[in-house]
């Protein structure tokens, strides 16, 4: 799609004369694509590019954002040291990994159960997946406050809920307050809301599967059971590990939601990486510090999300 | 699709188009009730929005919106029974509580500064995506496959890497807690999708149009205003609509970078608090008002919006 050998203009320019060629366009096109561009890049510069430029200075400093006047010292790598050997920040990275190995893993198990439901083509399917993906189409910071209210112990509809199916005091657990609890009251609400999202990409890869592979499997007269692990999942596969890379990136950087719900609370139950790092930035002032950890959990990102995307590539080329 | 009348071995039984109906209906109806709560908390009274057990069935006020969108103060019962009788419906549905309105609240204000800043920042990513877009699709840009790449590479930044210079290069500029301010930050947000989605929606479109018109006369720009973009319209429709959901959903840079003047409204729902403990219905008419234009353009506009989520997984 990328790269067309003859473009519209060639085509163009091989129709017209050249003396009314000039005359008909005007400008050049290389001057009307460089026109048409500039902008976007320049906006993606200065507030993508030379941001992130400028954190990896800062974080090699000891730079205090509410303190302007403080004479500013570089001292290299210190702040990396002081980030990778508190046992703090392993801490938040085990809560980031417990939150987001559960919610891929509801996500997906829900998320592929639906899609593949959704794909049995019954009637009404279409309206089904609208209101599915309602949540997903929400603000999540407005959300996850209210979430607080559903889960308040005693006079809370999921607590009244839980109560009725299992019969235990609506009043004798917290979701939010309790240390066992918070951190999955955080993964329920994440699966309620991005659970769609999941569905949506299977279904998508469901649909891409061509009929005429099962109508070959049925004519060889493999069993259901065996069609859908030997046709149904391979293929649905790719799109499968797609959805849990794009949902594995954003629960990396899960502020919103969470910060709404819980706060990072009980203590530290729930403090994801990314809400200590706003608690570091922009509570306690230490800009060169949590710019050294702004860049620290970029690169694990990145590196995770490319190790990741070798393996899709892995798998699609199967 | 499987060719529809006709029997086909791989459509599936009535007996399983049913029971996986009956899941679906399950889980949809499951997944709707936190937000039906929302709604219909919005019309609660205090009392009734924290009774045990909690009540489906109660007789609707409008209270949560008054004090939504009221300031009030109480004052001491001896005050409040020399006070003339209430002028007006919400005035007197204040009093009810005991409270008396002193003012209107900060939410109609920051509802305003969501919609300005939501359509403005989707206004200049749409102006300036279909204008790369129509670059990248149509001509020969130097390098164009690395700088499509760099446009999407930017959106798997984590804001958190960026948020530290963007807060103090703003404070520097002057343009923290400014409209303008905001509506750039989530255009440069948004961008990379817009730009995308948009050069897949002008592929689709002939190249002959254009040249039939180029032929005809037209200059360049002519023939992208008369002849692409009302082509275009559809695509341009679906991803404004993404733009918007997005801005008008964000918080983590609203919070960081908006106080007052150009506050949203995700923000400052979570802060409404009442007179005396926290106002749950007045919270949920907040989030009522804000989450329901969302929901009904999901309903209305589901084609493209589920056409733009599938979209990076399908074109790979």
């Amino acid at each position: 799609m990328t790269d067309t050998p003859v473009t519209p203009a060639d085509r163009l320019a091989r129709a017209t004369p050249a003396a009314a060629a000039r005359r008909i366009r005007g400008l050049s096109d290389q001057a009307i694509a460089w026109l048409f561009v500039a902008p976007t890049i320049f906006l993606l510069l200065a507030i993508n590019i030379f941001p992130l430029i400028w954190t990896i200075r800062l974080s090699f400093t000891n730079y205090a954002a509410n303190r302007p006047n403080r004479e500013v010292e570089w001292i290299g790598l210190r702040n990396y040291e002081r980030i990778l050997t508190d046992p703090d920040t392993w801490a938040n990275m085990q809560t980031t990994a417990h939150f987001l190995i559960w919610t891929l893993f509801f996500q997906v198990l829900i998320g592929f159960t639906l899609a593949w439901l959704i794909n049995r083509k019954f009637r009404g399917n279409d309206l089904a997946t609208t209101l599915i993906v309602i949540p997903m189409m929400l603000s999540p910071a407005v959300v996850g406050n209210f979430w607080t209210f559903l889960y308040q112990p005693q006079i809370g509809l999921f607590n009244y809920v839980v109560a009725f199916f299992t019969g235990v005091d609506p009043g004798s657990f917290e979701m939010i307050g309790s240390v066992k609890l918070a951190p999955w009251s955080i993964i329920i609400v994440d699966t309620w809301m991005w659970t769609p999202f999941v569905m949506l990409i299977c279904l998508a890869g469901l649909r891409s599967i061509p009929d005429y592979i099962y109508e070959a499997a049925e004519i060889d007269r493999a069993s259901p059971w065996r069609q859908f692990w030997t046709i149904t999942v391979p293929m649905a596969l790719p799109f499968l590990m797609l959805a849990v890379l794009f949902r594995g990136i954003e629960n990396f950087k899960m502020f919103d939601l969470v910060v709404l719900l819980t706060g990072g609370g009980p203590g530290d139950e729930t403090l994801l990486a990314s809400i200590d790092l706003k608690r570091e930035a922009f509570e306690k002032w230490r800009t060169g510090y949590s710019s050294a950890y702004a860049i620290i959990l970029f690169v694990t990102v990145f590196g995770l999300a490319s190790i990741y995307v070798k393996a899709l590539n892995k798998v699609k080329e199967r | 699709m499987s060719a529809s009348a006709s029997y086909s071995i791989t459509e599936p039984s009535a007996r399983a188009k049913w029971i996986a109906g009956l899941l679906v209906v399950l889980y949809t109806v499951v997944t709707l009730v936190p937000l039906a709560w929302i709604i219909s908390t919005s019309f609660k009274s205090g009392p009734d929005s924290i009774s045990y057990p909690p009540k489906v069935l109660y007789s609707p006020t409008l209270e949560g919106y008054v004090n939504l969108f009221m300031t009030r103060t109480r004052p001491a019962v001896s005050e409040l029974e020399n006070l003339p009788p209430p002028a007006n419906w919400y005035e007197k549905i204040a009093r009810d509580q005991g409270t008396i309105i002193v003012g209107p609240s900060r939410y109609g204000e920051r509802f305003l500064n969501s919609v300005i800043i939501g359509f403005g920042s989707t206004f200049l990513s749409i102006f300036l995506g279909t204008l790369a877009a129509y670059a990248f699709s149509r001509f020969k840009v130097p390098l164009k496959d690395d700088l499509m790449f760099f446009i999407l590479s930017t959106r798997m930044m984590p804001p958190i890497a960026v948020a530290i210079p963007i807060f103090l290069m703003y404070r520097t500029l002057g343009l923290s807690d400014t409209h303008l301010g905001m509506i750039l930050l989530y255009t440069a947000v948004n961008i990379s999708l817009a730009v995308w989605l948009l050069k897949g929606f002008i592929d689709e479109i002939p190249v002959e149009y254009e040249e039939a018109a180029l032929i005809d006369g037209y200059t360049r720009f002519q023939a992208f205003r008369k002849v692409v973009l009302p082509q275009a319209a559809t695509g341009i429709a679906s991803t404004a609509i993404f733009c918007l959901i997005f801005a008008w959903n964000e918080y983590a840079f609203a919070v960081l970078l908006t106080s007052g003047t150009a506050q949203t409204a995700p923000p400052f729902i979570p802060t409404i608090i009442g007179v005396g403990g926290q106002d749950w219905p007045a919270v949920a008419a907040g989030a009522t008002l804000f989450l329901l234009p969302v929901m009904i353009f999901t309903i209305l506009l589901r084609r493209h919006l589920l056409r733009g989520i599938t979209f990076g997984a399908v074109r790979k």
